[in-house]
C-alpha cells in the first residue's frame, strides 16, 4: 500500500501520456493525431511539475521577513523548465495547423486514406 | 489495424509503471531533483537579486540564456507562419 | 475561415473590456516579481485581447490599429531588446547577460540592478510572443488572404 501512495501521481500521468500516444499512432484524421500530440506534451508537462513537489511545502515565492528554509518552498526548477516546455507546445501546434492548412488547400481532405 | 496499436500502447504503458519502481516517492525530500542546486537558488534568491520570486528570478537571472534561445524559438514559429501562409497574389 | 459576429452583445461588451484585459497583462509582466506572472503570461494576456477583437469583430478592423508591418516589426523589437540588454552587460566589461554591472550605470546596489535588469528583458519577451500570438491567429483564420476578411 505504500508503493501504491508513494507513487500514485506518476500512473495517472503515465495513464495520460498513453491516451495521447494512441491517438497520435491510431487515429485517421491529422487535426486528431495534433490533438493526441497535444495531450502528449501536457501530460509530460503535469509530470515534471508533480517531481518537483515536497510535502507540506508551499509555492516558491519567498515570504518577507522569514528566514528562508529550502524545505518549505517547491523546488522552483521544474517550473522554470515547464515554461519553455509550453512555449515550445504552442510553436510546435502553430507551425502544425499551418502545415495542415496548407495540405487541406493541396488535397482537399484531411484524412489519411484519401491523400495520394 | 487499431488493434495492433492498442497492444503497443498497452505494453509501453506496462513498461513505464514498472519503471516507476525506482522513481522516487511523490514530495520526498531526498529526491535527487531537490537536493543538488535548488535550494541554493532559493536561499540566495533574494539577497542576490532582490526578487522575492524564484521562479522568475531563475527563469531570468540564473538561467537567463536559456530563455533568450526560447525567445527565439517563438520568434522563427511566428517567421514560419507568416512564410508559410502568405503567398499572396505575388505567385 | 471563422465567421464575423453580429451579436450587439459580444460587441459591445467585448469593446468594454479590451482595455481592461490590456491593464491586467501590465500588471502581470510589471508585478512578475513578487507574485506568479512575468513575461511569457503577460504577453499571452496581451495578444488574447486583441484575439478577443478579432473574434468579436472583423479581421480588416483590427488591422487598421495594429497594422500587419507593425506587428512583424513588434516581433524583431522584443529579442532585440533582451540581446540589447546583454550587449550593454557586454560593452561594460563583464560576460554576456550578467547584470550586476549595470550598477555601475544605474544609481542602485549590485543586487537592485540585477532586478531591474530581469525586469528589462522580460518586457522585451512580453513584447514578441503578444506580436507572435497576434500574427499567428491572423494567419490561421484566415488561411493567408487576409484582404477578404475572415471568410468561410
Amino acid at each position: 500500500m505504500e508503493f501504491v501512495i508513494g507513487k500514485y501521481n506518476y500512473w495517472f500521468y503515465i495513464f495520460l501520456m498513453m491516451i495521447g500516444l494512441y491517438a497520435m499512432i491510431a487515429k485517421k484524421n491529422l487535426i486528431k493525431k495534433l490533438v493526441g500530440m497535444n495531450i502528449f506534451q501536457t501530460a509530460i508537462i503535469l509530470f515534471f511539475v508533480s517531481m518537483g513537489s515536497k510535502k507540506g511545502a508551499t509555492i516558491p515565492i519567498i515570504q518577507a521577513g522569514q528566514a528562508v528554509d529550502a524545505a518549505h518552498y517547491m523546488n522552483p526548477l521544474p517550473h522554470v523548465l515547464m515554461l519553455t516546455a509550453i512555449v515550445v507546445m504552442v510553436s510546435t501546434f502553430g507551425v502544425a495547423l499551418a502545415l495542415a492548412i496548407l495540405i487541406y488547400k493541396r488535397f482537399k481532405t484531411l484524412e489519411e486514406d484519401e491523400m495520394q | 489495424m487499431k488493434i495492433f496499436a492498442l497492444i503497443a500502447v498497452i505494453i509501453t504503458g506496462g513498461l513505464l509503471v514498472f519503471s516507476t519502481n525506482e522513481m522516487p516517492d511523490w514530495g520526498s525530500l531526498a529526491s535527487p531533483a531537490t537536493t543538488h542546486v535548488s535550494p541554493r537558488y532559493l536561499e540566495k534568491t533574494i539577497e542576490e537579486t532582490a526578487t522575492p520570486n524564484a521562479v522568475t528570478s531563475v527563469l531570468a537571472d540564473y538561467r537567463g540564456y536559456d530563455t533568450l534561445g526560447e525567445t527565439t524559438v517563438i520568434f522563427t514559429a511566428g517567421i514560419v507562419c507568416i512564410l508559410l501562409l502568405r503567398r499572396g497574389k505575388k505567385s | 475561415m471563422i465567421k464575423q459576429c453580429d451579436n450587439v452583445i459580444v460587441q459591445s461588451v467585448s469593446r468594454f473590456l479590451t482595455p481592461f484585459i490590456l491593464l491586467f497583462a501590465l500588471y502581470v509582466i510589471a508585478h512578475g516579481h513578487y507574485s506568479p506572472g512575468g513575461g511569457f503570461q503577460g504577453g499571452c494576456i496581451l495578444g488574447a485581447s486583441f484575439i478577443l477583437s478579432m473574434i468579436a469583430y472583423d479581421i480588416a478592423e483590427v488591422k487598421r490599429r495594429m497594422t500587419e508591418k507593425m506587428n512583424t516589426v513588434l516581433t524583431g523589437v522584443g529579442v532585440l531588446i533582451y540581446a540589447g540588454i546583454g550587449f550593454i552587460c557586454l560593452l561594460l566589461g563583464a560576460n554576456y547577460l550578467d547584470y550586476g554591472v549595470l550598477a555601475e550605470i544605474l544609481p542602485v546596489g549590485t543586487a537592485k540592478a540585477r532586478a531591474l535588469g530581469t525586469f528589462g528583458i522580460e518586457i522585451g519577451v512580453g513584447i514578441t510572443v503578444m506580436a507572435v500570438m497576434v500574427s499567428i491567429f491572423l494567419n490561421l483564420a484566415s488561411g493567408g488572404e487576409h484582404e477578404e476578411g475572415s471568410v468561410e
